[in-house]
C-alpha cells in the first residue's frame, strides 16, 4: 500500500504510539452513496474499504474465491461481494436495506451508508441520509444524468444534505474523456440549480480501476479537482457547524441518585453552554441558570453541540424528560399545528385524521394528519393532488398535535425539526418528517376560560359525568343495551343523553361517508361532541361500531382519566350475522355494501375494555343491570 | 472551540445518548455482560451515561460454565466496582446433561447461550437487552439495527425491521416482544481498543501475550485453561506466548502467537494483522459465510 493517503502503515509498524496519538485526533464524517446496482456503487464502497485495509487476508480469499463463483467482473476481484449482507440479497444480487460500513484515511473515520436506488427504496435512502453529512451520488458515465439521478439528488437536498458529490462512474468504459464528463456536469449542473443545490463538486472516476479515489489519476490530466478520498477529508462536518446555533437540549433523563442532586441528562442539539449561562426551560418558558455540567470524568467548563452531558440548574425548576432547555433569549418556538414535508414508510397507507404517535427529540405526543396539500413526484418534482400517501410516497401535510411541541425548522436545526410517526396499534415507524413551520391557527384561537366550569355543571346535577362507549360489530346488540342504560339511569334521575351512530349521521356527520379516513372523523366528531356533553355535566352514552382501536383511544385520550368507559359488546361474527337485524351482512356479502366491519373491513376488538357483554352468555336486561352497577357502584 | 471533537467523542456521545434513550420507554433493561472487551467498553460507557447515578439496570451473564477463569475474576471485579447487580445465568438443562463442547459441538452454543439467554430474559421478565454486537464485525451485521426488534419467542425478521432516521429510535413494542439495543453498532475493532487505552478501562489478561499451555487441534491454538480439557493421544500442553483477540468458552476460542504485552502493542498487531477478528471463533465456521445471520434467527445474539 504505498498510497499517499495511507503512509500511515508505515508509522503503525515503526511508531505505534506516535500513530496512535495522530489518530486519536481524527474527525468523524458520515456519508451515503446513492446510485443503483449498474452505477457500481457497491464496487466503490468495496474499493474504499480495500485501499484502506479494512479487509483481511481471510475475507480477501473469500472474495477471490466468491468473485470466480459468483463475481460479475469476469474473475477478476468483484468488490461489489464485499458489501452485499445478508443471504437473500446476495441471491438476487441486490441490496435491499441500509448497511454501514467504516473505513479511515490518515484524517478521518467515515461511516457510510450504502443505500439501494431502487424507487420502491426511498425509504432506505432517507433512512440512510438522515445521519449523513454528504451524499456521493454516482452516475455512469456511459448513461448520464437519469431519472434515478434526479430522485437521489432531490432526496439528498430534501433531507438537508450540504454536501454533494457527483461522481462520474465508469470513466475506464469512455476512455476517460474529458467532453463525455464536462457534458454530464452541464446537465446536471442545469437540473440541480432547478432544485434549490447551490453548490456540488463532480469527480470523474472509475471505482472497478481506482481512479481519482484516493489520488488523482495519471488517466485524468485534465481533471484538476480533488480525488474523492481527499474531499471526504476535507468538507465540514455538520455538528460543527452546530456549534454556531443558539444552545438547545432536549432532556432525555432526570438523574436524581439522591436528594441532593438534581441533573438533566441530554445531547446538545445546537450551541453550546457553559456555567452561568441563562437558560430556558420550554414549552414552560420558566428561566435558570446551569450551575454546573457533570460528567465522570469531572465538571466541564464548556460543553457543544453533539456532546452528551448532564446539566444542574441553580433554580428548583419544573423540567422533565421531553422538555428543552435552551438559551433563555433565543429559545426555540412552541406550537401545535405545524406544516411539514413526510415521507411515508409503511405498507400500509396513511390516514387522514387517525392519530399516531409523533415523537421529535424526546417528545412524544399524539398527532393527526390531514389530506396531503400536495404529493412530489420525486421523478419529475411535479407536485400532484393526493388525497393520501402511500409507501414511499412524499407529500407535504399539516401536522396537528395534542400538546404543544417545542420545535425549530428542520432546516435549521434537524434534532428539533425532524419526526417520525408511529402506528398505535401496531408500534411500526410508519414516516419521517421534517417541520417547516407552525400554522397561526393554533396561536391565535386561544382557550376562553368560562366561570361557570364542569364540575359546577355536574355539582348541580348531583352526578359525575361519564361517557359509557358502547363498541362492537353491526348487530352486536349495542344500540339495544344503550337504550336500556339510559332508560334505567332516567328511572333513577340521572341526566343523560344517547347518541346512536346511525342518528348522528342523519344531521351532524351527513357529509361523511364510509371510507377509512370518513369513519375516523365520523368517530373524532362524535368524541368533541361526548366531551362537550361532559363538560355540561351529563352522562353520555354512545352506541357506535368505532372499529379502530386508535379512534376510541383517541376520544380517551379526549376525557378527563375514569370518565371513558369502554363497552365491549363482544358477539361472534357468525351470530350477528345469524342475527342480522337489519339485512346489512346479505347485502354486505353480496357485494351491494362496501367497506362493511367484519367483512371486508376489520373490527379491532378492544383488549382491555373496562366492561365487556358476552351476549351470548347474558341478556340485554342483565347486560344493562351490570353497566348501571359498574357506572353508579 | 470543541470543533475538535475526534470520532471517538462522537461515537461516545451517541452511545450515551442511545443508552438514555432506553430508559424511556424500557419496564425492565438489563445489560449482556460477556466480560469480553466490547462488554468492558459497553459498561463503562453506561456508567458515564448516568453518572453520578449507577447504571439503572443489572448486567446479565450468561454463563457456559466453559469461560476462561481469568473472566469470571474480572467479572466478579467489575460487578464489585460498578455497584450494578450481577445476575449470573446457567440453563440448568445444559448443567443437568453436561453439555460442553468438546462433546457436542454446536448443541454447546446452542443451549448454554441461544437457549439460556432466552430462559434468563423470560426468567426475569426483561423487556431490553443491551448487547456489545458491532456492525463492522460481520456481513448480516452491517445492516443490523441499533433496536432490533424480537419476537415474544425471540426470533428476529430481518425484513420486519424499523427504519431508523436521525438519532430518533422507536422502543414501543407489545406485550411478550423485546428489543435487543447495540449502542456501540457504530464501533470497529480499533476503535474499542482506542476507547480502552484513552479510557484506561479494565480488561481481561487475556488479551495480552503471556506463556500459557497450549495444544493445537484443528487449525486452532487452543489454551488448556483447566483440568477439563481432555487431551487427546499424543497432545501434550506446550507452553507458548499466546494472548487472545476474542474471548468465549477456552475450548472454542483460538489464540494467536503473539509477544504483545501492551495495549500500543495489540493494537499494533491489530493494525498489521492480516486475518479478521472472528477468524478465532469456531462458530462462523458451520454453514458457510451467511451463518451468523442464521444465529440470529434462531435468537442467538
Amino acid at each position: 500500500m504505498t498510497d499517499p493517503v495511507y503512509v500511515t502503515d508505515a508509522l503503525i509498524a515503526e511508531d505505534i504510539d506516535a500513530y496512535l496519538a495522530q489518530h486519536q485526533q481524527k474527525s468523524l464524517l458520515r456519508f451515503i452513496t446513492c446510485g443503483s446496482v449498474d452505477d457500481g456503487k457497491s464496487t466503490l464502497i468495496g474499493r474504499l474499504l480495500y485501499d484502506s485495509k479494512m479487509i483481511f487476508e481471510d475475507q480477501l480469499a473469500a472474495l477471490e474465491a466468491d468473485s470466480k463463483r459468483v463475481g460479475t467482473q469476469g474473475g477478476e476481484i468483484d468488490f461489489a461481494l464485499l458489501v452485499d449482507g445478508l443471504a437473500a440479497e446476495r441471491e438476487q444480487g441486490i441490496t435491499i436495506d441500509v448497511a454501514y460500513r467504516f473505513f479511515t484515511t490518515g484524517k478521518r473515520k467515515f461511516i457510510v451508508a450504502d443505500t439501494p436506488g431502487h424507487e420502491q427504496y426511498t425509504r432506505n435512502m432517507v433512512t440512510g441520509a438522515s445521519t449523513a453529512d454528504l451524499a456521493v451520488i454516482l452516475i455512469d458515465a456511459r448513461k448520464g444524468v437519469l431519472t434515478q439521478t434526479r430522485r437521489h439528488s432531490f432526496l439528498a437536498h430534501l433531507i438537508g444534505i450540504k454536501h454533494i458529490v457527483l461522481a462520474v462512474n465508469k470513466m475506464d468504459l469512455v476512455d476517460y474523456d474529458k467532453t463525455v464528463f464536462e457534458r454530464i456536469l452541464l446537465a446536471y449542473r442545469a437540473f440541480a440549480t432547478e432544485i434549490g443545490i447551490t453548490h456540488f463538486t463532480a469527480i470523474p472516476i472509475s471505482g472497478f480501476k481506482g481512479d481519482n479515489i484516493t489520488s488523482l489519476s495519471a488517466n485524468t490530466p485534465w481533471y484538476k479537482g480533488p480525488a474523492l478520498v481527499e474531499h471526504l477529508e476535507s468538507v465540514e462536518i455538520g455538528a460543527v457547524a452546530d456549534e454556531a446555533k443558539p444552545f438547545r437540549m432536549p432532556v432525555q433523563w432526570v438523574n436524581r441518585p439522591n436528594l441532593d442532586f438534581r441533573g438533566f441528562s441530554g445531547l446538545i442539539a445546537g450551541g453550546s453552554v457553559k456555567p452561568g449561562d441563562p437558560v430556558r426551560i420550554l414549552p414552560s418558558g420558566k428561566t435558570s441558570t446551569v450551575a454546573r455540567i457533570v460528567t465522570l470524568g469531572g465538571d466541564l467548563e464548556e460543553a457543544v453541540a453533539g456532546q452528551s452531558v448532564t446539566l444542574t440548574l441553580t433554580d428548583e425548576v419544573d423540567c422533565s424528560r421531553g422538555d428543552v432547555i435552551a438559551l433563555a433569549d433565543a429559545p426555540p418556538e412552541v406550537a401545535d399545528r405545524f406544516e411539514a414535508t413526510l415521507v411515508w414508510m409503511a405498507d400500509e397507507a396513511m390516514i387522514p385524521g387517525r392519530a399516531y404517535w409523533l415523537k421529535l427529540a424526546t417528545q412524544s405526543v399524539s398527532a393527526t394528519v390531514q389530506a396531503p396539500k400536495y404529493e412530489i413526484n420525486v421523478n419529475t418534482l411535479d407536485h400532484l393532488a393526493a388525497k393520501t400517501l402511500e409507501l414511499n410516497g412524499i407529500g407535504v401535510v399539516e401536522v396537528a398535535t395534542d400538546k404543544p411541541l417545542v420545535f425549530e425548522a428542520y432546516g435549521d436545526n434537524r434534532t428539533l425539526g425532524g419526526f417520525i410517526l408511529i402506528d398505535k396499534l401496531t408500534n411500526a415507524t410508519v414516516a419521517a418528517g421534517m417541520l417547516h413551520f407552525s400554522l397561526r391557527r393554533a396561536q391565535n384561537v386561544h382557550w376562553q376560560a368560562t366561570d361557570i366550569d364542569r364540575d359546577a355543571h355536574a355539582a348541580l346535577k348531583n352526578q359525575k359525568p361519564a361517557v359509557l362507549w358502547f363498541t362492537g360489530l353491526s348487530g352486536s346488540g349495542k344500540s339495544t343495551i344503550a337504550n336500556l342504560v339510559e332508560k334505567k339511569l332516567h328511572r333513577m334521575n340521572r341526566h343523560t343523553f344517547l347518541l346512536d351512530g346511525d342518528n348522528v349521521r342523519h344531521g351532524l356527520n351527513k357529509d361523511l361517508g364510509f371510507t377509512e379516513a370518513d369513519r375516523i372523523e365520523n368517530i373524532r366528531r362524535v368524541g368533541e361532541v361526548a366531551k362537550l356533553m361532559t363538560d355540561a355535566g351529563l352522562i353520555v352514552i354512545t352506541a357506535f361500531i368505532s372499529p379502530f382501536k386508535a379512534e376510541r383511544d383517541m376520544v380517551r385520550a379526549m376525557l378527563p382519566a375514569g370518565e371513558f368507559i369502554e363497552i365491549f359488546v363482544d358477539t361472534p361474527l357468525e351470530e350477528a350475522e345469524r342475527r342480522d337485524v337489519k339485512g346489512l351482512y346479505k347485502k354486505a356479502r353480496s357485494g351491494q355494501l362496501k367497506n362493511f366491519t367484519g367483512i371486508d373491513s376489520p373490527y379491532e376488538a378492544p383488549e382491555d375494555a373496562e366492561i365487556r357483554i358476552d351476549t351470548t352468555a347474558m341478556t340485554p336486561e342483565e347486560a344493562a343491570d351490570r353497566i348501571v352497577d359498574r357506572l353508579l357502584g | 472551540m470543541t470543533s475538535d471533537m475526534t470520532h471517538l467523542d462522537r461515537l461516545e456521545a451517541e452511545s450515551i445518548h442511545i443508552m438514555r434513550e432506553v430508559m424511556a420507554d424500557a419496564a425492565a433493561p438489563v445489560m449482556l455482560y460477556s466480560v469480553g472487551k466490547d462488554s468492558a467498553v459497553m459498561l463503562h460507557l453506561a456508567r458515564k451515561a448516568f453518572y453520578p447515578s449507577p447504571p439503572p439496570f443489572p448486567l446479565l451473564h450468561v454463563d457456559t460454565t466453559w469461560k476462561f477463569r481469568a473472566m469470571y475474576e474480572l467479572r466478579d471485579r467489575m460487578a464489585a466496582e460498578s455497584g450494578m447487580e450481577l445476575i449470573v445465568y446457567q440453563n440448568p438443562e445444559a448443567k443437568a446433561r453436561g453439555i460442553n463442547p468438546f462433546d457436542h459441538g454446536p448443541l454447546h452454543t446452542d443451549m448454554w447461550k441461544t437457549e439460556g439467554l432466552k430462559q434468563a430474559l423470560d426468567l426475569h421478565g426483561f423487556d431490553v437487552a443491551f448487547g456489545g454486537a458491532r456492525r463492522d464485525e460481520e456481513k448480516s451485521r452491517a445492516k443490523e439495527r441499533i433496536f432490533s426488534f424480537r419476537t415474544a419467542s425471540h426470533g428476529w425478521d430481518p425484513k420486519k425491521q424499523r427504519p431508523e432516521l436521525w438519532n430518533l429510535y422507536n422502543a414501543r413494542k407489545a406485550k411478550g416482544e423485546s428489543i435487543r439495543v447495540f449502542p456501540i453498532s457504530n464501533w470497529t475493532e480499533l476503535d474499542i481498543w482506542q476507547y480502552i487505552a484513552r479510557e484506561n478501562i479494565a480488561i481481561v489478561p487475556l488479551y495480552f501475550a503471556a506463556p500459557r499451555p497450549t495444544v493445537e487441534r484443528d487449525g486452532l491454538l487452543l489454551m488448556v485453561d483447566d483440568e477439563r480439557f481432555p487431551l487427546r493421544e499424543g497432545e501434550v500442553p506446550v507452553d507458548r506466548s499466546i494472548r487472545f483477540r476474542t474471548l468465549g468458552c477456552y475450548p472454542l476460542t483460538g489464540a494467536v502467537e503473539s509477544e504483545a504485552t501492551t495495549l500500543s502493542e495489540v493494537i499494533q498487531e491489530m493494525l498489521l494483522t492480516t486475518t479478521s477478528e472472528r477468524q478465532g471463533r469456531a462458530i462462523d465456521k458451520d454453514g458457510g459465510d451467511a451463518s451468523m445471520e442464521k444465529k440470529k434467527q434462531e435468537g442467538y445474539f
